[in-house]
């Protein structure tokens, strides 16, 4: 595999975030004045990070050693010939240092942190592995760290919250509204408010204010770059499909930037169809949401009539929230990426199949793409390449999924 | 003029400070809203800020959520907040601003939003999540409905920005006396005097000062560097530790006069 551009984070695919951190209709910079100045704080010390080949040689030095980049592409065979139809590639971010994408956005806001001079950061976590890969990088840089979690999702995810607590970070539990990742987003922004003068917010996904969707993004898109790379090594040429589950949406940004450009590349994101489509029971943005502004940017919001933000329901807590990435919002109302979704069961059913079949126990977010790609595979020539981004591990799902899988003994 | 600038008026021309208090409509419950607000302006209170409760109150303390949450489980919404204010300008004419998320507005229509709560007697509104620079259109439609727009500076705010947040307030600028969230705390900011200064530099608009005050000598501190007080979460916790007595208006009266007595005893410099 080549070694990564020097501009890895100046070169931009589309021109987007504008100058108002709008992604067409979408985005923006909704806060609270308190907050609006550590926004632009972030921006300018990002700004000049970007340009900085010191702080990119560190960054990409980091992902090899510590994150274990490049992470394998994988030619799922026995998957591919139950099938029977297009040929499929798993992007393996479950074998990611900490067990999925999101350290690589984690690391990079973590190192920003140190170039701001702050000592302290904070982190929503809903499935925990992005309070984990916050810990772990604040372990290792010798920063303060505080993950806020929603009580029902600290029960959801038992073993996350003692693997933060063990890498040094406090874990405050949130029992307000729903108890899930919005509810620990509000208390995280309040937290911010209040310490911002020492303290870095590492939101998690491409969402938020400006310029929160743009950093992680450009932290993430070493996934699609890596796999362009690695398909065309693999099968000498691009694929047809990539798929990918969207909650906020950073690893299906991550894998879908670097081919934005390539017009014959189809994309879809899936989103979670819970049990049902119908409202608090799913957390399908698309299907079931409309234009709204939720934690700082505009974008689809699942709400009622009102403009109150509607609770959602995904087995998978990584992939229930109320709102969507706007960049996600622009691919969606400009065509170039289509989005669908996958229910609990049919995530359930992927889940066992992949387990089964190729010894890899996905997590229950990645197993919302598998799901689609289950459907779609079978009707696709066997020439066509499907590239799914296989986002994490399933390891901290065992429990949880153990409720509702019967096995045989 | 709308009734909170006619008020701002005629408090400067008395040379008095100016108290603003604030509550979560819908909270305890919607029989409530009328006697609360009757009894602030019994009180002497000058303007209140009516808050249309959100699901997701990122700029509160503990307080004014669970009262937000609360108020959202007795079925208020924004168009029966307007409904109820209405109904209150039948007995009174206390300058109304409306507090709120910008959710709820841009999902209804900014404009229309605006137009009918212009039409049935709010004077102004202030969205806690809504910075200048996202606030073109939503200034434009105040401004045609003759509401004051005001937005909040906060301790840690640029000069620079400090002189645009200005340009765009109209009725005061709401100085946010520390960083965080609402809520009381038991002490103030000593360097307030400079912050406000601060802002004066650049507005002759009043500038009042909101965020952690809950007692009597918190306010007479604030009034004698500022022009004027606002008070929000205690005012919510009185009512959530005291609504349920029968006779509860009487000690609320009384403990929101004992707050007002402490900021208009300040007097406007000559």
């Amino acid at each position: 595999m080549k070694t990564l551009s020097e501009n890895l984070f100046t070169e931009q695919k589309t021109p987007y975030p504008d100058g108002k951190g709008r992604y067409g209709d979408f985005g923006g910079r909704f806060v609270p004045e308190t907050l609006f100045v550590a926004l632009e704080e972030l921006e300018q010390v990002f700004r000049s990070a970007r340009e900085d080949k010191e702080f990119q040689k560190t960054f990409q030095s980091y992902a090899r050693d510590y994150i274990g980049r490049p992470t394998p592409l994988y030619f799922a065979q026995r998957l591919t010939e139950y099938l029977g139809g297009a040929q499929i590639y798993f992007k393996r971010e479950d074998l990611a240092h900490t067990g999925a994408h999101k350290i690589n956005n984690a690391l990079g806001q973590c190192l920003l942190t140190k170039r701001m001079g702050k000592t302290r950061v904070i982190a929503e976590t809903g499935a925990g592995q992005h309070g984990v890969a916050t810990a772990s990088a604040a372990a290792l840089l010798g920063l303060e760290c505080c993950i806020y979690m929603g009580t029902e999702d600290m029960e959801r995810q038992r073993l996350n919250v003692f693997r933060m607590r063990l890498l040094g970070a406090q874990v405050v539990g949130v029992d307000a509204g729903s108890k899930t990742l919005k509810d620990a987003i509000n208390e995280a922004l309040r937290d911010w408010s209040l310490n911002v003068k020492n303290t870095h917010y590492v939101l998690g996904t491409v969402h938020g204010p400006h310029p929160f969707p743009w950093i992680c993004r450009e932290f993430q898109k070493i996934i699609g770059i890596e796999a362009r790379q690695q398909i065309l090594e693999h099968a000498g040429k691009l694929p047809n499909l990539l798929v990918a589950c969207v909650g906020g949406g950073s690893n299906s940004i991550g894998l879908f930037y670097e081919f934005l450009n390539d017009k014959d590349i189809e994309m879809v994101g899936v989103e979670a169809g819970g049990k049902a489509i119908a409202p608090g029971m799913h957390a399908a943005r698309f299907a079931g949401g409309s234009f709204g502004m939720l934690h700082g940017a505009q974008s689809y919001v699942l709400q009622d009539e009102f403009g109150q933000i509607g609770t959602t329901h995904s087995i998978s807590a990584g992939l229930d929230y109320a709102s969507v990435g706007p960049e996600h919002a622009w691919l969606y109302s400009s065509g170039r990426v289509k989005y669908t979704y996958a229910m609990d069961d049919e995530a359930l059913n992927a889940f066992q199949l992949c387990a089964r079949l190729e010894g890899i126990i996905p997590a229950l977010e990645s197993s919302h793409a598998i799901a689609y790609v289950l459907k779609e595979a079978p009707r696709r020539p066997q020439d066509h390449i499907i590239l799914v981004n296989l986002s994490g591990r399933g390891d901290k799902d065992v429990e949880h999924a153990s409720k509702f899988i019967k096995l045989d003994t | 003029m709308n009734r909170i600038e006619e008020r701002l008026k005629t408090l400067k021309q008395n040379k008095e400070k100016a108290f603003v208090a604030y509550i979560t409509a819908g909270y305890p419950s919607p029989d409530y809203f009328e006697p609360i607000m009757l009894a602030l302006d019994k009180a002497g209170v000058d303007i209140v800020e009516v808050g249309i409760p959100f699901s997701d109150p990122v700029g509160d303390g503990p307080v004014i959520q669970d009262a937000s949450y609360h108020a959202l489980l007795n079925g208020t919404t924004p168009a029966k907040v307007l409904e109820w204010v209405a109904n209150l300008r039948k007995k009174t004419n206390i300058p109304i601003l409306l507090f709120t998320y910008f959710n709820p507005i841009l999902v209804q229509g900014i404009s229309s939003f605006l137009q009918k709560s212009a039409q049935i007697g709010v004077d102004g509104i202030l969205c806690v999540d809504l910075p200048i620079e996202e606030a073109d259109n939503y200034k434009t439609e105040a401004e045609k409905n003759h509401l004051s727009t005001v937005f909040l500076v906060a301790p840690n705010s640029s000069e620079e920005r400090i002189q645009h947040i200005v340009q765009k307030c109209s009725g005061f600028v709401y100085y946010v006396s520390r960083l965080g969230v609402t809520g009381e705390k038991d002490t103030i900011a000593a360097d307030l005097s400079t912050s406000v200064e601060r802002i004066k530099k650049y507005t002759d608009l009043p500038v009042m000062v909101g965020f952690g005050i809950s007692k009597p000598e918190h306010a007479s501190f604030v009034a004698s560097v500022s022009d004027g007080v606002i008070v929000g979460s205690a005012f919510v916790r009185y009512l959530k530790e005291h609504a349920k007595n029968p006779q509860w208006e009487d000690g609320f009266v009384r403990y929101v006069k004992s707050l007002v007595d402490a900021t208009k005893k300040e007097k406007q410099p000559e």
